[in-house]
């Protein structure tokens, strides 16, 4: 490690403004540094009419005028960019195909992966710029072979490299994230926008699913899918109550499960397993929630793919903790051994390797292995 | 740096300028009786006799609003309602319009259409974007009884086709319809007499003339009354309510003389200079495709439109924006997006083909600089656009 994220050289940029106040002090950041930077905000629910009614699918239009607000404080010039038949393609389809089987999908993971550091990043380069910044808390690190390295945000609380782990060598060679060589806190990066003038800085952080403005994924998901009325079983198979979709449901849910009669024991259960083909959901106790191993498919590596066996501490979603891990590529598979059992493991959701605060590389959880004997 | 969006806004006249800033600091609303309203009122009334006159109208025709968009609405609603109102039978409800109109006069009609009962009907155009007056006696003609309007504009401010208004008005005034025309793009580049036209309404704009921004005006025929989108205090001709702008009144008189005056000028020196711009544009990217009519005397003599196939309009503005040179893709955009434009949806171009369009707009402060910059930048910006491709 020689180097920090931020290069020497001049760059050209294109920043990457959602409108938020991280991506603001991101791209404000790159043009202090002395690059070249050029604003961006992907219009990812574009609905275009013959007349212009102002109607937008989301909330972008605000998110747009703020992006563009805060471009212009900066000094640098700013573009809308209009990828909503990809993000539909490529995100939202995918995301509602993914819950439709049962599985729990990561859709900012997605996006990163295919839309930021693909469909925009391959535009980027064709237009002659060198790098995408965006206001991501990771880190970049040059090594002395000229290779980068993905590691977690000096602050760890802020760290988001688990959504960046899907990025490989090539991608990460064109990623500048100016927020994550800094330890700063929320309120530090708020108090940095309110010193650069920019008024983003008071707006409030968004949480939700950028394309689910509401924040109802039950509604968003019911809408498209349609209502599915199925059995709510325990283990043994027995019929506790119905639902009104399995896509509804997440692995180690607890609320929201609405069963009149209690478990035997008395304690509370948790979704174990969902299964689009019949329409069950499965619950039971916390107990039966603790994973042993798992199997994750279509990994990505943000250097070469490791041989062998390897020990690395892994997370499981965007805000879980480190968890230590074996693992090994057999036939283009992840196979993962936990050291101590972990609870709540959704297929769909990303498995991030890590070595130290190096991201190894990532893949989509397909199966799991509960740590008492019986497989789900 | 290259400015080539002067039909966006152009540089205000250093003339103009003066005339705004002499005024800013007298006070006086034209509508007063004492001695400063007085005042304010003989700028005003000097200023209407100023534009008149550039505009070949009595000064009694000239009603003042805030821009070309308001004089837009006033014309296209005002006229639909009074005429609607004023048929016994209320059933002059069609509105003849043109499918390639700003969005003022477009979105306008649309409204009428969605909210006040009004038929609308797009007249058909040709490959360059032009109304054809057989088209026009053709829409009428069926049911000339039933018509409340007709809007067909003086010049298209995307491709800068020129349409024959004359002839156009000569077939509404034939079956009394009354013809409006949004002269904004036309005003200072082509000859606009507004008695020798026979329109019913006209609308200009300050700003795209050299003048300030927030001022413009309705030419309307004395025989009209439109009824008011603005209601209040009566002003102008108690068409269009509201205490003018005095400074921006009587700058906007003083570009509009100009432009009169230096419109054979800018036909002779901005037209070369355009020429050379379109030939630069052509020997860089031979597959360029000229927007609107090519023939010089069928288009405003300051535009040059093109379209790029395999480009994205917004590629090439971001790749020559970085090299200083402005200019714009000339289609309206829905919070930010770009949106194929309508005019060339119009003229039957393919949809995709209509997302790679620049249009370069000169004026009075273009220079021979501008042309090489465009002329050493286009090519490889071309070039670049085409590997990013069409997302």
């Amino acid at each position: 490690m020689t180097d920090t994220a931020q290069p020497s050289r001049p760059l050209r940029v294109l920043a990457a403004m959602s409108g938020g106040v991280d991506s603001a002090v991101a791209a404000a950041r790159a043009a202090e540094a002395g690059h070249d930077v050029t604003g961006v905000h992907l219009a990812l629910s574009a609905n275009p009419q013959s007349f212009r009614t102002g109607a937008r699918g989301c909330c972008t239009i605000e998110d747009s005028r703020d992006a563009r607000r805060a471009a212009d404080v900066i000094g640098i010039p700013f573009y809308v960019w209009d990828l909503a038949d990809r993000f539909r393609e490529d995100v939202v389809d995918d995301f509602i195909a993914e819950y439709e089987a049962g599985r729990t999908p990561n859709p900012c993971l997605r996006c990163n992966e295919k839309i930021k550091f693909a469909a925009l990043l391959d535009k980027a380069l064709a237009l002659g710029f060198d790098a995408v910044c965006t206001g991501h808390y990771a880190q970049v690190v040059l090594r002395e072979d000229g290779t980068r390295e993905l590691h977690r945000a000096s602050d760890m609380a802020k760290d988001q490299s688990y959504v960046l782990g899907v990025l490989d060598g090539k991608q990460l060679a064109h990623a500048m994230f100016p927020l994550g060589d800094t330890v700063t806190t929320k309120d530090e990066i708020r108090a940095e926008a309110e010193r650069r003038g920019l008024a983003v800085a008071k707006k409030p952080d968004s949480h939700d699913i950028c394309f689910i403005a509401d924040g109802d994924t039950q509604g968003f998901l019911a809408n498209r899918l349609g209502k599915a009325e199925g059995d709510i079983v325990d283990e043994s198979g027995a019929k506790l109550g119905t639902h009104e979709g399995a896509y509804g449901f997440t692995i180690g849910q607890r609320k929201g499960l609405r069963i009149g009669t209690p478990a035997p024991d008395g304690k509370p259960r948790y979704v174990l397993d969902i299964s689009p083909v019949n329409n069950t959901v499965t619950v039971g106790p916390a107990a039966s929630l603790d994973v042993g191993a798992l199997t994750a498919v279509k990994p990505r590596w943000c250097g070469a793919a490791p041989t062998g066996p390897g020990t690395y501490t892994a997370q499981l979603r965007a805000h879980g903790g480190e968890t230590e891990v074996t693992a090994e590529l057999i036939d283009g598979s992840l196979e993962v051994t936990f050291t101590e059992p972990v609870r709540g493991v959704a297929p769909g959701q990303a498995i991030v390797l890590y070595d130290g605060t190096r991201v190894v590389g990532s893949a989509t959880i397909a199966s799991t292995v509960r740590a008492t004997a019986t497989a789900v | 740096m290259a400015y080539l969006d002067h039909a966006a806004t152009t540089p205000m006249l250093p003339e103009a300028a003066e005339a705004l800033t002499a005024q800013l600091s007298v006070t006086g609303n034209a509508s007063s009786l004492h001695a400063s309203g007085r005042r304010a009122r003989r700028t005003v009334e000097e200023a209407r006799e100023t534009l008149a006159e550039a505009l070949g109208a009595r000064p009694s025709e000239v009603v003042f609003t805030s821009g070309g968009t308001e004089a837009d609405n006033l014309a296209v609603k005002g006229l639909y309602w009074s005429r609607r109102d004023a048929d016994p039978a209320g059933t002059r409800t069609r509105v003849l319009a043109s499918p390639v109109e700003h969005h003022a006069v477009l979105d306008a009609v649309h409204w009428l259409g969605e909210h006040e009962g009004a038929t609308v009907e797009y007249l058909p155009v040709d490959a360059h974007g032009r109304v054809h007056p057989d088209a026009l006696r053709e829409a009428i003609a069926r049911n000339p009884q039933d018509v409340a309007l007709a809007t067909v504009m003086w010049a298209n401010n995307e491709i800068g086709t020129v349409m024959p208004i004359r002839e156009l008005a000569d077939v509404a005034r034939e079956f009394d319809v009354p013809l409006h025309a949004d002269a904004v793009q036309a005003f200072g580049q082509v000859p606009v007499d507004f008695a020798a036209s026979g329109l019913a309404a006209m609308t200009v704009s300050g700003h795209k003339i050299g003048g300030p921004y927030g001022i413009g005006a309705l030419l309307l025929g004395r025989e009209y009354a439109p009824v008011p989108v603005l209601h209040g205090g009566g002003q102008e001709r108690h068409v269009r309510s509201g205490t003018l702008d005095v400074p921006a009144v009587a700058s906007f008189a003083v570009a509009g003389r100009l432009a009169a005056e230096q419109r054979e000028w800018f036909d002779r020196e901005i037209g070369a200079l355009r020429d050379a711009l379109v030939e630069a544009v052509r020997t860089a990217v031979p597959d360029a495709i000229l927007g609107g009519d090519p023939a010089p005397g069928g288009r405003l003599p300051a535009n040059a439109h093109f379209t790029f196939p395999g480009c994205e309009g917004d590629s090439l503005l971001l790749l020559l924006d970085a090299q200083g040179i402005e200019c714009s893709t000339g289609s309206a955009c829905t919070a930010g997006v770009a949106q194929p434009s309508h005019v060339l949806l119009a003229t039957g171009t393919d949809p995709e083909l209509a997302r790679g369009t620049l249009r370069f707009s000169l004026g009075h402060t273009s220079t021979e600089a501008d042309v090489e910059a465009v002329a050493k930048a286009i090519g490889s910006a071309v070039e670049r656009a085409r590997a990013a491709g069409l997302t």
